[in-house]
């Protein structure tokens, strides 16, 4: 098949579920951040654990290649930071903007030209940026088993204790 | 347990599913989830109409090329399937001003939230960036396979936004 196409299936799937778990909304983005409704916590976190597994299993098979992005400090802090700055704002992420649009959320539209205008503006950074803050603490492509030196299937179990023990308080604490 | 929306799913089970969606991506098509490099594409789109020679010759725009690929059809996708999602269960809802918003700024404040969104979507968009991702490819993506960069940016993530969450709903009351 096209990989368009796939590509294509593969996000009606990722928006079917976004939506249907209601994490695509405004006050649900809103209410994580203010420590008041962990929906998308609950979302995320049940997703990258399940992944986590899966991605493991395959590629320890043989069947798929990982691709690590590279950790650079000053990159993924500050920019983590700003982007941060900004998701408290718009309320919306870059993909779950279009989804609050398929919903009907329509003050998205708001934020996915900002976005738009935002992409264009670090294009013009860019040459900056690679001399900058894209130099500054980088790590190369690590992960927390290269890290820490522990075997990446206790690395998993760990987190995915902690993940169920969270969900366990979540639950508790009614958020 | 938290009170469920009629027709919704619970965040655990469409998160998990979305764990199996990503892993079978990988599996099937070698594609990781991401979103925002979408933006820069389209971004690069635009800019083209109106000074091709000058996209040609931009770094970023280089690195990543102003065309439908994969992911972009992807995003695509998040749109369509969270427009099939709402329509079928009914939780369509065409909305200029989200509900928590309308709370603390005011119904009739849709100009206010449009300049928020938009300059939050700017802020956010050049932040995901210079991170490298967005909480698709740093978030879900880079948490699975382990990567320090995606741990460091999640956590980022929710820092700024809670910095900010904090500030534009002080005293606000819990909804």
């Amino acid at each position: 098949m096209n990989i368009l196409v796939i590509g294509l299936i593969t996000g009606v799937l990722f928006g079917f579920l976004l939506q249907k778990a209601r994490v695509l909304r405004y006050d649900k983005q809103l209410g994580a951040l203010r420590l008041q409704d962990m929906t998308i916590v609950k979302f995320m976190l049940s997703a990258v654990i399940v992944g986590m597994i899966g991605l493991h299993l395959l590629s320890d098979l043989g069947l798929i290649a990982l691709s690590i992005k590279g950790a650079v400090l000053g990159a993924n802090v500050i920019g983590g930071l700003i982007f941060g700055i900004g998701w408290g704002l718009v309320g919306y992420c870059p993909g779950t903007s279009l989804g609050a649009l398929g919903e009907g959320r329509w003050d998205a539209l708001w934020g996915i030209l900002g976005m738009l205008v935002g992409a264009g503006l670090y294009a013009e950074t860019y040459p900056f940026m690679k001399r900058t803050l894209l130099t500054w603490g980088d790590l190369g492509k690590i992960t927390l088993a290269d890290v820490t030196g522990i075997h990446h299937w206790i690395i998993i179990t760990l987190l995915a204790i902690g993940t169920l023990g969270l969900f366990r308080w979540f639950e508790k604490k009614g958020l | 347990m938290k009170q469920l929306e009629q027709g919704s799913w619970s965040p655990y089970l469409a998160g998990a599913l979305t764990g199996v969606v990503s892993v079978l991506s990988v599996w099937v098509s070698g594609k990781y989830f991401g979103a925002s490099t979408s933006f820069v594409r389209t971004a690069g789109m635009i800019e083209q109409l109106f000074a091709p020679e000058r996209v040609a010759k931009m770094d970023y725009f280089i690195k990543e090329a102003p065309v439908v690929e994969w992911q972009w059809m992807f995003v695509v996708g998040i749109f369509v399937g969270a427009l099939i999602a709402a329509l079928t269960s009914g939780s369509f809802r065409l909305q200029a001003v989200p509900d928590m918003w309308a709370a603390q700024f005011g119904a009739n404040s849709t100009g206010k939230r449009a300049g928020v969104a938009f300059i939050g979507g700017l802020i956010l968009m050049f932040g995901a960036r210079l991170a490298g991702g967005c909480p698709s490819g740093h978030g879900l993506s880079g948490t699975m396979q382990l990567s320090v960069s995606g741990y460091i940016a999640l956590i980022c993530f929710f820092t700024g936004g809670m910095f900010v969450a904090r500030q534009l709903y002080k005293g606000g009351a819990k909804p």
